[in-house]
């Protein structure tokens, strides 16, 4: 399995989506900069966590313009397995890739904490090693994840299993709509998530329930490819 | 010809807006108790070249609509006035 | 002259100088220098070399006492910062720098640019950043004004550091009046470098390149350095102030170190204060060599700049690098690939003069030794002050306002001690994925990649001690911060300082300077931790009113295997609770310089004496509580600092384990309530509370004998989350664990968010 973890100017969790790849699975993982027009060679594409260009205008405005982005929505249109991790989920619903918006925390202020999160649907490329319903403990870390969709695309989300994490309920930290903290698209292959998956892989850093997300991208990849 | 737009990004009347909310609510606490309701957005200036008003009409429309803006949760209004070059 | 500016003549008749901030003699001390009249720029970069803030002309008779060597010091003081090595080839890099007076003009801005300033220092040195930590000081919370400064300070360095990718791992927050119109912003920043990556800031090699980098040049605070040397801030305008650019300086960031990487670097240094003035000087300085630097060669925003203002101008974000000659296509190309400027703009010399050309036009000539070797000192007065000799040893009588318990209450939500939990949930203190002990325990760790070794960092000053006692209460400073890191299980490696007093020119000021500088010196000798670097921030007065003398300490310490990492919070019920020192310490020492008689006594609680502190006493306690967690003995481990003995325990129950504590102290005689006051939130310094499992007791209390460190059993932890405190048989204190900890956890939200 071959990963590319997308670095804009401005991104600072591209290192440690690395090190959650190569940590947690047998496969490989690599920076790869983004005025890279191709990425036909990889399996497996995460636009990490960060500020590109500063969050200036909106976060994820102007990265969605980099030229890697035309060859992250081939790849996903092709079915390949496309995640973007808080900054990453604000590229991509920017660019279309993923319905909705983030809006500024309902507080007013960045906020780092370890979040709980339900995990809502297993039948994904991401959460098959999950339990439906178990409540997992994984790290935010930002000042617009605050997800916004208009009625009928919430309903819409809900309709088609699309929602694949919420934050527990009473324990919201930034106000999104239905407590949203993860959404798939339609086809499932393409995941936007504000918590760090990559932040929760080993007990020392407060949780490891992390790795599981990692693995079961993994697994998905075995049962197409076999091992290699 | 030579154009300044001069945008007023806010977001939409159905998102709810916490930070025009603080904003609200501090000035009523400095006794500014008449204040009904405040929307917190960005200006933006942008000066460019257009060959005439409906060209420069549609520029900014189409850059309000790919980039400048959010459609998902942000609405727009600008002025357009030509300046010296 | 060019640009309008006034002629040499004229910057002498009309005394122009003066409005520089240079003396009568410091003037004719530049005429001697260079033979002649200075010009209008020449006597700019003369005021900006030679201010307070640059040339530490006050301070640095008194950082000479400093010790500052050790076998594990590669670098100290005198670079960007000072390098430690932790073997593997390895090594820490770290500083700490105060923003102080930018912060009381803009918060946000001034914390801001005080995080990124202290950032370039540390890659400068060709180290990855890895960990940020803040000491800041406010008034107090209940004034609108103390809120702003200290939310938007707050907003500023989470800006700054969550943007760049830094983790921002701890510090400390202390709200007191003194600091009311001068808030304290110190930053520290810490990376980690292989031993043969170290770079410097060396304009060596006649002829190699001079590259300005990063960041245009504007007019952004021009004469900031000088500003930050004069009283009362507020005087000055607002424009002196600069603003950051976090994503610019994670590109700079990036390529500066790509940069180094290629090891075609000579020298690099940071565009800080003074901009390119003290940069350019400062590297031909250490180098022994000279500069040329055509300043029309240097990219701008603004139009119209004069050499002055180029030399002067404070534009964040900008590095100087020398490069080897012919190798500056390099740097172009790594600059070009992040999306920045990279332009020679002069190169090096081997006659000593910092040559500033326009064109054609020299526009500065000063021989290097004169801006940076012979800036003057000011040697100043030191006078004891009288308050000093009338301080009361006695125990003080406070009236208790209904039950122990309500007292224990109403110190846990002082700003001061409650949960910072406000401020660090504001910071990513988690990028990096390296964070092992997040803000909140005695010590943030970081580990080290590739090896079984962590880092942990603390910082801790107490002003009020160190006014009450600048000799000791400097000392104490150093040693809370071994405890701290200690307690986490660490062994101090070095320290770096940040010196924060009132106007020097009070002979009463300057004595506290000097005396908690010597205090320092002292401890950081008697606990093996040389002086690495930091800096000095003096004029922290206004309306009359200076702060308290407050030396801030940032200390390093390294954990040899991750295992070893200790935290503060209770793990099981069932275990024992002991103290390291002595239990009753406060019958004797009183309540002087303690939280408690600040809270119930506003109007004198400056007039007691502060608790005795003896160096073998602390370093006794500190080695047996280290060799206990190297010996797998202890599960938390939690000093005993602001509010005393009963604040320590009750933030140890606080978790999320929801734990109960119950302690029996059993005093040899009767106590009055002043006594237990005393005991209970007496200050007293040397105490460390630790929790052991049943097994391991004998072996706790062998290893403290055998060190002479007294060591008593307080009690247990218990799993109904109670916390309750007798005396012999009597219940003298007992609430709900969730009683303390809202009242802990909510009050500093309870101004902000209200």
């Amino acid at each position: 399995m071959k990963t590319a973890v997308i670095q804009f100017p401005g991104s600072n969790c591209d290192m440690d989506a690395v090190k959650a790849v190569q940590s947690t699975t047998a496969g490989t993982a690599e920076l790869v900069w983004h005025t890279t027009k191709d990425l036909s060679a990889y399996d497996v594409i995460v636009v990490p966590g960060g500020f590109s260009y500063g969050d200036y205008l909106r976060a994820g405005a102007i990265a969605r313009f980099s030229p890697v982005m035309d060859a992250v929505a081939t790849e996903a249109l092709r079915g390949k397995l496309v995640m973007g991790i808080c900054n990453g989920f604000q590229v991509l619903t920017e660019a279309g890739l993923l319905p909705g918006a983030l809006r500024q925390n309902e507080s007013l202020q960045f906020r780092c904490e370890m979040a709980q999160l339900v995990v809502e649907n297993t039948d994904t490329p991401y959460t098959r090693s999950y339990h439906e319903g178990e409540v997992i403990r994984i790290p935010i870390a930002h000042g617009e994840g605050n997800y916004y969709a208009d009625d009928a695309t919430v309903q819409e989300l809900e309709k088609n299993e699309q929602i694949v994490f919420r934050y527990r309920k009473e324990h919201n930290p930034n106000g999104s709509v239905g407590d949203i903290a993860g959404i798939v698209n339609k086809n499932k292959n393409v995941l936007g998530m504000m918590p760090h998956p990559e932040r929760a892989v080993h007990e020392l850093l407060g949780s490891a329930d992390g790795v599981r997300l990692f693995t079961s991208i993994f697994t998905t990849w075995r049962d197409a490819h076999g091992t290699r | 010809m030579t154009w300044q737009a001069l945008i007023y990004v806010t977001l939409k009347g159905s998102v709810l807006d916490p930070q025009g909310t603080a904003v609200t609510k501090a000035l009523h606490a400095m006794q500014y108790t008449n204040v009904h309701d405040v929307r917190v957005g960005k200006y933006l200036e942008v000066v460019f070249d257009a060959d005439n008003e409906q060209a420069a009409n549609e520029q900014v429309q189409a850059m309000c609509a790919k980039f400048l803006t959010n459609p998902v949760i942000e609405t727009y209004t600008y002025r357009l006035a030509e300046v010296a070059s | 002259m060019a640009h309008g500016e006034p002629t040499p003549q004229q910057v002498q008749e009309q005394k122009i100088y003066r409005t520089f901030g240079l003396t009568e003699e410091e003037y004719e001390k530049i005429i001697a220098s260079l033979g002649r009249l200075p010009n209008y720029t020449e006597t700019g970069i003369f005021s900006v070399m030679w201010s307070e803030h640059c040339s530490y002309k006050s301070s640095r008779p008194v950082l000479r006492r400093f010790p500052t060597t050790g076998e594990r010091v590669l670098q100290g003081p005198g670079e960007n910062a000072g390098i430690v090595d932790i073997g593997d080839n390895l090594a820490v890099v770290f500083k700490m720098e105060s923003h102080n007076h930018p912060t009381a003009i803009e918060p946000y801005q001034g914390a801001a640019t005080g995080v990124g300033g202290i950032i370039r220092d540390i890659f400068t040195m060709g180290a990855r950043p890895i960990a940020l930590l803040n000491s800041l000081r406010f008034g107090e919370l209940n004034d609108a004004h103390n809120r702003y400064l200290f939310s938007h300070s707050v907003e500023g360095i989470g800006g700054y550091g969550n943007c760049i990718g830094i983790p921002t791992v701890g510090g400390e927050v202390v709200f007191d009046n003194r600091y009311t119109h001068n808030p304290l912003v110190n930053a520290m920043c810490v990376g980690l470098i292989a031993h043969d990556k170290i770079a410097t800031g060396t304009a060596s090699g006649t002829n190699n390149p001079v590259l300005v980098v990063g960041a245009k040049t504007g007019r952004d605070g021009i004469h900031g350095a000088t500003f930050a040397s004069t009283q009362d801030p507020h005087a000055k305008e607002r424009s002196a102030v600069q603003v950051g650019d976090p994503f610019m300086e994670k590109l700079l960031l990036e390529a500066c170190l790509e940069l180094i990487d290629t090891g075609k670097v000579i020298g690099i240094q940071d565009m800080g204060a003074a901009g390119l003035t003290s940069s350019s000087a400062e590297m031909a300085s250490r180098a022994g060599s000279g500069l040329v630097l055509d300043v029309t060669k240097v990219p701008v925003r603004e139009t119209a700049m004069t050499p002055y203002e180029m030399m002067l101008s404070e534009s964040q974000e900008r590095m100087l690098v020398v490069m080897e000659k012919g190798e500056e296509a390099i740097a172009y190309e790594i600059f070009e690939k992040w999306g920045l400027e990279a332009t020679a703009i002069g190169h090096v010399t081997d006659d000593g003069f910092l040559r500033i050309v326009e064109g054609e036009t020299v526009a500065a000539q000063i021989p290097v030794t004169a801006l940076v070797d012979e800036a003057p000192i000011a040697y100043r007065a030191s006078l004891r002050p009288r308050y000093l000799d009338e301080l009361r040893v006695d125990l003080p009588v406070c009236q208790v306002a209904s039950s122990m318990k309500d007292e224990l209450v109403a110190l846990l939500s002082r700003e001061t001690i409650a949960s910072k939990e406000w401020v660090y949930d504001q910071y990513d203190s988690m990028v990096r994925t390296e964070t092992f002990v997040r803000p909140g325990s005695d010590a943030a760790v970081v580990g080290v990649p590739g090896t079984k070794k962590a880092l942990a960092f603390v910082t801790d000053g107490n002003g009020r001690y160190v006014y009450l006692d600048p000799h000791q209460g400097g000392a104490m400073a150093v040693a809370e911060a071994a405890r701290n890191l200690v307690c986490s299980g660490a062994q101090p490696l070095a320290v770096t300082d940040c010196l924060n007093y009132g106007n020097p020119e009070k002979p009463e000021i300057f004595y506290q300077l000097e005396q908690s500088a010597d205090g320092i010196s002292r401890a950081c000798e008697v606990f093996a931790t040389p002086v690495i670097g930091g800096n000095v921030s003096l004029y922290n007065e206004s309306h009359g009113i200076d702060i308290y003398p407050t030396p801030v300490i940032g200390m390093v310490g390294l954990i040899e295997d991750v295992k070893d990492i200790m935290t503060s919070d209770l793990k099981a019920s069932g275990h024992a609770l002991y103290l390291l020192g002595d239990l009753f310490a406060g019958l004797d020492d009183g309540l002087g310089g303690s939280e408690y008689l600040l809270m119930r006594d506003p109007m004198h609680h400056l007039d007691y004496a502060l608790p005795t502190f003896v160096f073998d006493d602390e370093k006794g306690v500190q080695d047996v509580c280290l060799q206990a967690i190297q010996q797998g003995l202890l599960h938390a481990a939690h000093d005993v600092s602001d509010g005393g003995l009963l604040v320590a325990l009750a933030e140890m129950a606080m978790t999320e384990n929801k734990l109960g504590v119950q302690v029996r102290l059993s005093p040899d005689h009767a106590l009055s309530t002043n006594d237990l006051l005393a005991v209970f939130f007496g200050e007293s310094p040397s105490r460390i509370l630790v929790e052991v499992a049943k097994q391991n007791e004998q072996a706790l209390t062998s290893l403290a004998t055998m060190h002479g460190v007294p060591c008593v059993r307080l009690g247990e932890v218990t799993k109904d989350s109670t916390f309750t405190v007798y005396i012999d048989q009597d219940v003298v204190v007992q609430a709900p664990v969730q009683e303390l900890e809202s009242a802990w956890r909510g009050a500093i939200g309870s101004w902000m968010n209200g």
